[in-house]
């Protein structure tokens, strides 16, 4: 059966890599801290030996759009494209080409199907920078399969936080369940308090350090219960409009179980707090 | 009130280098030039037969496209990561300019501070 090395859950900031990487007159200030926590970060998975990656993010209307906008999607695929245009404009993203993994793509989409999880599944997925900038933190040499799962934390009606945690169960299940020798690791990004065309965005801070400092706490607790009775969508909502994303993390602390971290690292940048968790179900390989 | 096509407009219009040149340029061309061709297009386009007949923009969407009316499209509902990236796309580099980093985004933000601690128009169709 395969082996669950790690499972990453984590905030994609699409300005990573050009604020890492901009000219020295141009780098912001905090550029050198970013830099060095996601490279400790980027430690946490390389130690996990992973052989492929399951990969859950979200589209923001890359894709998909409100005539069909998937509630719960994996791709089944030997190669994904990577980046849209929109995104090479405004984060300065590169284009990637990534390989898949047809076989678990099959046995997860068999697996989440006889668990209750109807999924739409796509043949022609090309994946935006909710899963990129994850490959770019935590293994920029993308040079790992990936069995990308996307879900719609983005056009409401959304799914509850309980189905999110619920679906990451499931996942667990089935990767437990995976026939194979090899070590797989499943990484994930989200939000925490994050507001975005609206009149908290781009402050100093994240428009919401006490749901952020609160959420962390949680998560890093595998504290499912708290997550449940404090967060819902209006909560989400009142934290800031795209709070949403914080869904996925709960997806995540679903797949590692009610656990605790073993790594927990965090930035409050502008705008925005960044989250970097890893939990080992092993035990810590470091 | 069509959400649904004011979204598609957004997003079709930024997912496209030479729409969104055309959209900073003239949009009021644009704009009639997309109720023409694009929006009508079924779903995603791609296909020059296939058509939706049932969409259409009222005269205050047209008008609030036709501006680039950020306030007024955050205020029917449509989508706020559509609303922002597309504006970034048409005045950010104009801003960066004059007024350094972000100053664009600060702006939006400022020109929406009536609705701070109030709930927002609803994004959901």
């Amino acid at each position: 059966m395969a082996r669950l090395t790690a499972v990453l859950a984590t905030t994609h900031h699409p300005f990573y890599l050009k604020a890492t990487t901009a000219p020295p007159e141009e780098r912001m200030p905090q550029a050198d801290e970013w830099q060095q926590k996601v490279e400790a970060y980027r430690a946490t998975l390389t130690a996990a030996e992973p052989d492929i990656l399951v990969m859950v993010g979200s589209d923001h209307f890359h894709q998909f759009f409100y005539d069909n906008y998937p509630t719960f999607l994996i791709g089944k695929q030997a190669k994904y494209d990577a980046t849209f245009y929109n995104e090479e404009r405004e984060f300065g993203i590169p284009k990637y080409v990534l390989d898949g993994d047809e076989d678990l793509s099959g046995f997860m989409l068999q697996g989440l199907l006889d668990r209750g999880f109807d999924f739409s599944v796509s043949h022609e997925l090309k994946i935006d920078h909710s899963i990129i900038c994850p490959i770019i933190t935590t293994r920029p040499q993308a040079d790992l399969p990936v069995v990308p799962i996307y879900t719609n934390i983005f056009a409401p009606p959304l799914p509850s936080p309980k189905r999110f945690w619920d679906l990451g169960r499931a996942i667990r299940e089935i990767i437990d369940a995976y026939p194979t020798d090899k070590k797989i690791a499943a990484v994930g990004s989200g939000h925490l308090s994050l507001e975005l065309g609206g009149p908290r965005q781009f402050h100093e801070t994240g428009p919401d350090p006490v749901f952020d400092r609160q959420a962390i706490e949680w998560l890093s607790e595998g504290n499912i219960d708290a997550i449940l009775e404090n967060v819902t969508m209006e909560s989400m909502s009142k934290a800031g409009n795209a709070t949403h994303g914080f869904l996925d993390l709960i997806l995540m602390m679903g797949i590692a179980g009610p656990e605790k971290a073993s790594y927990v690292d965090s930035l409050d940048l502008f705008h925005t707090m960044e989250m970097y968790m890893t939990w080992y179900p092993e035990g810590d390989p470091r | 009130m069509s959400k649904y096509y004011v979204n598609k407009f957004l997003f079709t219009v930024d997912r496209d280098p030479k729409l969104l040149a055309q959209y900073k340029s003239d949009p009021a061309g644009l704009v009639a030039m997309w109720e023409k061709e694009i929006g009508p297009a079924l779903g995603q386009g791609g296909n020059a037969v296939e058509f939706t007949t049932v969409h259409s923009l009222t005269d205050e969407e047209r008008r609030a496209l036709v501006e680039h009316d950020y306030v007024a499209l955050f205020e029917m509902g449509a989508h706020f990561f559509l609303n922002l990236t597309i504006m970034i796309a048409l005045y950010d580099e104009e801003f960066m300019k004059r007024s350094g980093p972000l100053s664009f985004q600060i702006e939006m933000a400022k020109k929406l501070s009536h609705w701070k601690g109030r709930e927002y128009p609803s994004i959901q169709i």
